[in-house]
């Protein structure tokens, strides 16, 4: 007897030492549920020869040690922990809320987002902070957090050319996606502000600010509060 | 602690061990060698253990001085090396004495020379890792590539010092390859017969904007068919992602996590060594093997690392 879950869960070799687990191919609830439920067990419960995992929306890359394992090995492995899936306790999510400095210097791309949307820039940060959103999974770089989902009339697409680089704490838009730039990086999201919290501390126990799961609201700050909590 | 004085760092030299595994959820990646089998050789001819941090160069090597001496080895690519204006060879134990300098030039063949120290070079870790993450500025020394000026400490070493070199089947064995071997990307049923022709038929040149994270390459163009919408999901090391206007990349030891972009295939393990060493305009071509095949091949490899005749001395 399978569970949803089990029957729901489709396995895909990604490379010789890697294979996807996708839960439908759509970015549903449930299928991001089931993502994170199996991250946690296989996290409680660690398959020898499993060497890393990378979350996403609705499905999980596994990779792993192809000395010791092959992609028949792993899903005769993974089976039970998929059938145990709906027992899986998650913890209640983590509430975080991330101040943000909108517009001006920071936020390079606030009136031309307005203008796209025959908004005011103020409507577009009333937008922007009226939503709770869900941090997917983190990717791309160390600490990014893809947050879901962007109040409809706030969707637009990414910069046809991304810029080469975009300031740490940089606050962005792309798609029903909304992010925080945790290092100076190349990126093609629209900018609507800056925080000054940081999202990534090698030195800090959590080291990442975010992490999968957790419920994110932005807040608006003054100039002046920006530089008192960036020296702070 | 003996230092290591950086008197020159060339074109851009970090510290990389075989990499940091298991943060993937923070979105860390591996990052690490890009060539590790060159990396793992070096260790063994120093006496470390395969793991340990040595630099890796690119394209152009730095000049180091060693106030307290060292022994080293040389591996992957030849880099033009001297010794006190000497030429000294690759893939052997070097000793080196209190004062003397070892320079290294251009590259003469692929992308990477790796110098290993008996002892490894050391550096705090970060998330169990010395290895620079040169994006993020995390790991490595100091999190970065090294200057002029920098000051390197040298590890404790276990092993006393014996000349060694590495048996010339084992080099012949690992040379590198253009001719990549792959297996189907997870989204291959994107691609109408039309691309996967040109994939597997055509030559492939290596893009000046091609660096850790990932090769750009250029050639017939090879677009997935439209109307497939891709959902960003993990993304493997050496896949072979395709954007929107259809050239290649191959993702390499600082890719980023997670992509957006349907993968027409994947490098082999055993091959990803080989694009560690691929150059600007080097051409490269593309060979599909199953994956019993891709299997077999690393337990081959992993089985000529393990030979006793593999180091010499």
């Amino acid at each position: 007897m399978h569970t949803a879950a089990a029957e729901l869960a489709r396995f895909q070799p990604a490379s010789d030492q890697s294979l996807l687990v996708y839960f439908g191919q759509q970015i549903t609830p449930e299928a991001h549920q089931h993502v994170m439920r199996l991250l946690r067990l296989l996290g409680l419960e660690p398959v020898t020869g499993i060497r890393n995992l990378h979350p996403a929306y609705c499905s999980l890359l596994i990779q792993f040690d192809a000395l010791k394992l092959g992609h028949d090995d792993l899903k005769a492995i993974l089976r039970p922990y998929l059938d145990r899936l709906e027992d899986v306790h998650l913890p209640d999510p983590r509430r975080v809320e991330i101040p943000v400095c909108y517009g001006g210097e920071y936020g390079p791309d606030l009136n031309e987002v307005a203008a796209m949307h025959s908004m005011t820039p103020a409507q577009v940060i009333e937008l922007h902070t009226s939503a709770t959103y869900e941090v997917y999974f983190l990717g791309f770089v160390p600490g990014f957090a893809y947050l879901g989902e962007l109040p409809m009339a706030l969707v637009t697409p990414r910069l046809a050319t991304p810029r080469r680089r975009v300031p740490v704490g940089s606050v962005g838009i792309a798609g029903n996606q909304t992010g925080v730039y945790p290092f100076a990086t190349p990126g093609g999201w629209r900018l609507l502000g800056r925080t000054p919290t940081p999202m990534f501390q090698p030195n800090r126990s959590a080291m990442s600010l975010l992490s999968i799961g957790d419920r994110v609201r932005f807040t608006p700050i003054t100039q002046e509060q920006f530089a008192a909590l960036e020296n702070s | 602690m003996t230092p290591i004085q950086v008197k020159s760092a060339g074109l851009l030299t970090t510290v990389q061990d075989l990499g940091r595994e298991g943060f993937g959820p923070m979105g860390v990646s591996a990052s690490g060698a890009a060539d590790p089998i060159a990396l793992r050789l070096g260790n063994r001819l120093v006496g470390n253990a395969d793991g340990a941090a040595g630099l890796e160069m690119t394209l152009l090597g730095g000049t180091f001085s060693f106030p307290h001496g060292a022994v080293v080895a040389l591996t992957g690519s030849d880099f033009a090396v001297t010794l006190d204006d000497v030429h000294v060879g690759l893939w052997t134990s070097i000793k080196i004495s209190p004062g003397q300098t070892l320079s290294l030039g251009h590259t003469r063949s692929g992308a990477r020379c790796y110098l290993c120290v008996r002892g490894g070079i050391s550096v705090e870790p970060f998330l169990g890792s010395a290895s620079t993450h040169i994006l993020s500025g995390l790991g490595g020394f100091e999190g970065r590539a090294l200057r002029k000026g920098d000051m390197l400490n040298i590890g404790p070493a276990t092993e006393s010092c014996r000349k060694r070199k590495l048996a010339q089947w084992a080099r012949e064995a690992f040379a590198p390859r253009k001719l990549l071997r792959v297996t189907p990307g997870p989204q291959v049923d994107w691609f109408p017969e039309s691309s996967l022709q040109s994939f597997y038929s055509g030559r492939y040149r290596v893009a000046e904007e091609s660096n850790r994270m990932g090769l750009r390459l250029e050639g017939s163009p090879i677009p997935a068919d439209s109307g497939g919408e891709m959902i960003t999901e993990g993304v493997s090391l050496g896949a072979i992602q395709v954007p929107e206007g259809g050239l290649p990349i191959i993702l390499s030891v600082e890719q980023q996590t997670t992509g957006g972009y349907p993968k027409i295939a994947n490098v082999i393990s055993v091959e990803l060594p080989s694009v560690g060493q691929l150059r600007p305009r080097d051409e490269i071509r593309f060979e599909l093997v199953d994956w019993d095949t891709a299997r077999r091949l690393l337990q081959e490899q992993e089985q000529l690392l393990a030979s006793k005749e593999l180091i010499l001395g």
